[in-house]
């Protein structure tokens, strides 16, 4: 029997999802032990699922990162928080929809919520600039955050983004400025920070608020210091050549975890999160509770002092 | 890329053309001249030993950490291994990475100051760049001298380190935090090109920012906007006077007058 590849493989679970859900919906005349049959057919959905998540390459992770129906920031706001009270405005510019900010409380605990976010209809998608922030977003999050630091909140963010927007208006407004003066007051800020990358970690655009005291991924999200498809233009002259800077790039969950980048990969439901959302936020809520619960023993000295030293000693280089 | 090096076609070396004129320019004149052109004031691109030259007291540049070299964490290749590129850039442009550091002084003035090289992977940020940047403000900090950061990087952060290069930009940015809240004082001149993730980081964290006239400065490359928005960029977009215009440099400093623009700088606020 030949290797199946993972086209062929995500073409057959669909095609047996199909099978459940008709055999679901068929009425029961007894005749047939349906839960049997059924089950049996979730067996095999799953065992064909574990096989072609053996399988992915980095660029199909990235796909799964950039799926259409992979859970949002909001979605996880639903899913996750409590009586969220969403904060809008930078109060310099604008509302970039590309970050959501807010007040929300997991389980027991307060949080200041931050999120990028992509939208999901085309409408959505339009307003929230494909999830790319422009230096209002930035500051949006900035100045909720500093808020959180004075009522000693702890900050939760979620990144999902492909970059920071390239375009005139972001240029003008200071979009270079806007990420590094967040990376700076991250490094300061006097409250933990969690950082999430749930999809897309494009480069600068996810370090803007990206910076914290625990730093997990999801099994299928990427970090990248620049896209596959942009590394390839330049350095293969064709974006075709994504595939192989994705490669390239060691940009998976796994890869970060062997650097020492992220502290922690957190498990998505079979399939990925696409395939569960409900237990994708479960798990990541409880992954968060448990980092909160952490939080509650470590004083805001030495929490500096170990943010300081997590991104001082990043790094590899030969001293001859 | 537009450097000032001696071009195959002009016999001996001994003219130049300016990119900003094109009018044809006596090489010694141009050299004499700190590389700008005495016709339009173009400033040329400069290697980071011809810097140091003109921002500081002859003979006071100690360098730190010079034998510092890039290791290859990912194994990347593209056409070429990263090795090997970093070997073909050491013999080209003579320098072991993109960046100097060091301590000097500037009109009697101790400082500590790095500049970055264009001429070596675009100045782009990797592990080497990031660790002298940070040590090079510790050291200022330390020492309780103003930190001078010259910025002149095309690149921003290097490809070929991946995330190893994305976090430089935090740790830069966190020892420049832990500086400036300690009082220090740092002045951060934009060369060109300045782009990416070094504007994205410490290049943009100064006290005060300086940029050369004319100079590319912004984050996203300006091929990168074009292909995005697929219309054609105005005139002028990006320049030090762009940046001058929206608020973000104190001010524009002519290459000649840099030095004392420094030292008056450093008078008023040490």
């Amino acid at each position: 029997m030949s290797e199946k590849t993972v086209a062929e493989l995500e073409n057959l679970i669909l095609e047996i999802e199909h099978q459940i859900e008709d055999l679901q919906s068929a009425p029961t005349n007894g005749r047939l032990d349906k839960s049997t049959e059924i089950q049996h057919l979730k067996e095999r959905r799953d065992s064909l699922q574990m096989k072609l998540c053996s399988k992915l390459t980095p660029y199909d992770i990235v796909k799964i990162a950039r799926h259409p129906l992979r859970p949002l920031s909001a979605d996880y706001v639903n899913m996750m928080l409590t009586d969220f009270i969403e904060l809008h405005g930078d109060k310099r510019f604008g509302d970039d929809k590309a970050m959501i900010c807010g007040l929300g409380r997991i389980g027991k605990e307060r949080v200041l919520f931050i999120g990028q976010q992509k939208g999901k209809s085309t409408k959505e998608r339009i307003a929230c600039n494909f999830g790319m922030p422009n230096p209002e977003g930035y500051r949006k999050a900035l100045q909720k955050m500093k808020l959180a630091e004075k009522f000693h909140l702890p900050i939760v963010t979620l990144i999902d983004t492909p970059g920071a927007n390239p375009d005139i208006g972001a240029e003008e407004r200071g979009q270079a400025q806007a990420i590094a003066e967040n990376i700076y007051e991250m490094c300061r800020l006097k409250t933990p920070i969690i950082n999430i990358v749930i999809g897309e970690g494009g480069s600068g655009g996810a370090l803007g608020i990206g910076i914290g005291d625990k730093f997990a991924i999801l099994e299928y999200a990427y970090y990248s210091v620049i896209s596959p498809e942009g590394c390839a233009a330049i350095l293969w002259k064709n974006a075709e050549n994504a595939p192989i800077s994705a490669k390239s790039l060691k940009l998976t969950a796994k890869d970060l975890l062997n650097f020492g980048v992220v502290d922690e990969i957190i498990s998505e439901p079979l399939g990925a999160a696409h395939k569960n959302p409900k237990t994708m936020a479960d798990i990541l809520k409880a992954q968060i509770s448990k980092y909160l619960a952490e939080f509650k023993n470590i004083s805001i000295d030495d929490l500096l002092a170990n943010r300081y030293a997590r991104y001082r000693k990043i790094g590899k280089y030969l001293e001859t | 890329m537009v450097f000032f090096r001696k071009k195959r076609n002009m016999p001996d070396g001994l003219w130049v053309r300016c990119d900003g004129c094109s009018s044809m320019l006596f090489k010694k004149t141009v050299e004499d001249g700190m590389f700008v052109c005495p016709e339009c004031n173009y400033h040329f691109r400069i290697f980071s030993r011809d810097r140091v030259k003109i921002l500081v007291d002859e003979n006071s540049f100690e360098e730190m950490w010079p034998n510092m070299v890039p290791c290859d964490p990912l194994n990347f290749k593209d056409r070429v291994t990263y090795p090997e590129r970093v070997t073909e850039e050491q013999q080209k442009s003579g320098l072991k990475e993109a960046v100097i550091v060091g301590k000097a002084k500037i009109n009697g003035s101790e400082v500590m100051i790095g500049i970055t090289d264009p001429s070596f992977i675009m100045g782009s940020m990797g592990s080497v760049v990031g660790e002298k940047i940070a040590r090079v403000t510790e050291k200022a900090m330390e020492l309780r001298l103003p930190l001078i950061l010259v910025s002149g990087s095309g690149g921003g952060a290097r490809m070929q380190e991946g995330v190893f290069s994305l976090m430089q930009m935090a740790k830069t940015s966190a020892a420049i935090a832990r500086f400036q809240g300690a009082g220090g004082l740092y002045i951060s001149i934009l060369t060109d090109p300045s782009l990416g993730g070094v504007m994205a980081s410490f290049a943009s964290l100064a006290d005060i920012t300086i940029a050369e006239p004319k100079a590319l400065i912004g984050f996203a490359g300006p091929r990168v906007i074009q292909e995005t928005i697929r219309r054609a960029l105005p005139k002028g977009f990006q320049t030090a006077e762009f940046l001058l215009e929206h608020g973000f440099v104190d001010m524009i400093v002519n290459r000649q007058d840099m030095k004392k623009e420094l030292s008056r700088l450093i008078a008023y606020l040490q």
